[in-house]
């Protein structure tokens, strides 16, 4: 029993170990080749401190960027994977149910989720103008494939068995959806989920860096006009660890969600994370 | 059979109401066309020299990059691949370095290096090396022992291992990495083209035709286009997966 926490223990320290061997390299490249496009890691640490902390109790310490860039972007990507995975797992759970349903829209989603999601936010620019409603459509748009197909084929891997003791025990159709279907196609979920998470923050960044007047991609922007890279490297930091962050909270709540299962599916080697 | 008619009467009834719902007036048609008209935009577009031009460039692109990005990734893989403490290493490295979205490199990238295609055509080969990357690592790492052990009893040295045995072997789940990475960089090629980073293809000339006056009409045509070739990219791939690759599990199972 002991060996699988000592097992995990190592996998941590050799994970922060490399992590930190690989910033190391990176400062001193960056020294020696003192390039202004790429700023060594201390002084992106530094910039980090400088743009998102002030000495000010009543704003917990946070700079006003904190509230009015990071937020407002945090909220609009989580928001529209909050609506991806209502949307998603609702509409497929329902065809994964039902055969003529599927059969009847399945080319119609082969073709909108080929759609590369960039190719979106022009149309929603023009529908919505610029701003929040546009940057949602497009992350909705997005993201919702991945869940919607998984939910779909985690409907369908009901067995036999569960199918046929359910329909003995005269379950209402509510009780079937939610005892037998759902936890069936749970695990399927969340690795859509997943995907679909990290296909929001993109969306979420792109939708900034065409048209927006506020939040992180609008920050990167801004950052690109006035040439302060040094800023725009804190900004590509602070996503990418808003990504680990996320990524890694949602991985949590799986294991909690999903400890009951016997043999959890092992999660795909490479997640379709694009873009 | 059946599941093919009702399929073409899923998309003809999305059509129709799309059609029906233009005319209703629920919005003035230059913001809701109705899709007839779309289709008419479409046929104008194609029948120009400069429309097809800026298809080209986006699908010139793409395919570059895919090749590039295949082309380093791929060896790449087997050298990484082959060294478990290597292979352990770069796992955790881009474990790190992943959840940056790329797109979010295109400001960076425009300054570095300017306008051209070579934007493009860099960011989408640094989004799409990772999949094709790690399908080639996990492909060996999950390499039968006892199909190496048989090599090496009939005295092949290392290289004729890794050429004869292991990178046949991972094919399939490597272009399972190429198709995951052909998707992947179309979309960066056309983020780039939509920030401004290029002087052509279909992401720019949409942009171009999303400013000023609202004209719908014109920007789905040009979202039909890319959804077009989005799709015959996954078909056309996933085609030629199941040609080559027809006796292996792994290809039967992805779709």
């Amino acid at each position: 029993m002991s060996e699988q926490p000592r097992r995990r223990a190592r996998g941590f320290l050799e994970r922060w170990l490399v992590f930190a061997g690989a910033v190391v390299v990176w400062e001193i490249v960056t020294r020696i080749s003192d390039s202004v496009f790429f700023p060594p890691p201390s002084k992106i640490a530094q910039f980090c401190a400088e743009l998102w902390f002030v000495a000010e109790p009543t704003q917990l310490f946070l700079a006003d960027t904190v509230y009015e860039d990071i937020l407002p972007s945090l909220a609009r990507a989580l928001g529209g994977w909050l609506i991806t995975a209502v949307v998603g797992i609702s509409l497929g759970l329902a065809l994964g149910r039902s055969r003529i349903a599927y059969e009847y829209l399945n080319p119609l989603v082969t073709f909108l989720r080929s759609v590369p999601p960039p190719a979106l936010i022009p149309v929603f620019m023009v529908a919505f103008g610029i701003g929040t409603e546009m940057q949602i459509a497009t992350i909705v748009f997005g993201a919702l494939w991945p869940v919607l197909l998984n939910s779909v084929d985690g409907a369908r891997s009901v067995d036999r068995v569960k199918t046929d003791t359910a329909r003995s025990f005269r379950i209402s159709r509510a009780e079937w959806i939610r005892m037998v279907v759902f936890p069936a196609a749970l695990p399927k979920i969340f690795a859509g989920l997943r995907t679909s998470l990290a296909i929001s923050l993109i969306l979420m960044v792109m939708s900034e860096l065409v048209s927006s007047n506020h939040g992180i991609g609008y920050r990167i922007q801004l950052s690109q006009n006035t040439f302060s890279f040094d800023t725009m490297w804190a900004w590509l930091v602070l996503l990418g660890a808003l990504g680990y962050l996320l990524n890694n909270a949602l991985l949590a709540l799986e294991r909690r969600m999903l400890g009951w299962q016997p043999k959890r599916e092992a999660a795909p080697a490479t997640a379709k994370a694009g873009g | 059979m059946r599941s093919a008619l009702r399929g073409a009467i899923g998309v003809a009834g999305f059509l129709l109401l799309w059609e029906a719902a233009g005319h209703a007036g629920f919005a003035p048609q230059n913001l809701f066309p109705p899709v007839s008209m779309v289709f008419a935009r479409l046929g104008e577009l194609l029948a120009t020299e400069e429309f097809l031009r800026e298809i080209i460039a986006t699908v010139l692109a793409w395919l570059i990059a895919l090749a590039l990005a295949t082309g380093i990734a791929v060896p790449l893989g087997l050298l990484l691949g082959s060294y478990p403490a290597v292979r352990r290493a770069t796992k955790v490295l881009v474990e790190f370095i992943r959840p940056v979205p790329p797109v979010a490199l295109i400001p960076l990238l425009i300054v570095l290096i300017g306008n051209g295609p070579e934007t493009k055509i860099s960011l989408a080969v640094f989004g799409a090396l990772w999949p094709i990357l790690f399908n080639t690592i996990y492909a060996l790492d999950e390499l039968e022992p006892m199909y190496v052990e048989t090599a090496r009893s009939f005295g092949l040295g290392r290289g004729a291992i890794m050429a004869r045995v292991a990178l046949p072997n991972a094919l399939p789940f490597i272009f399972t990495g190429v198709r995951i990475s052909a998707s992947i960089s179309l979309i960066l090629v056309i983020s780039v083209e939509l920030r401004g980073g290029g002087t052509a293809g279909i992401g720019y000339w949409m942009l171009g035709v999303s400013q000023g006056i609202r004209q719908m009409d014109l920007v789905l045509a040009g979202t039909v286009v890319a959804g077009v070739i989005g799709l015959l990219s996954n078909y056309g791939l996933e085609w030629l997966q199941r040609r080559l690759f027809g006796w292996n599990e792994i290809a039967q199972e992805a779709r």
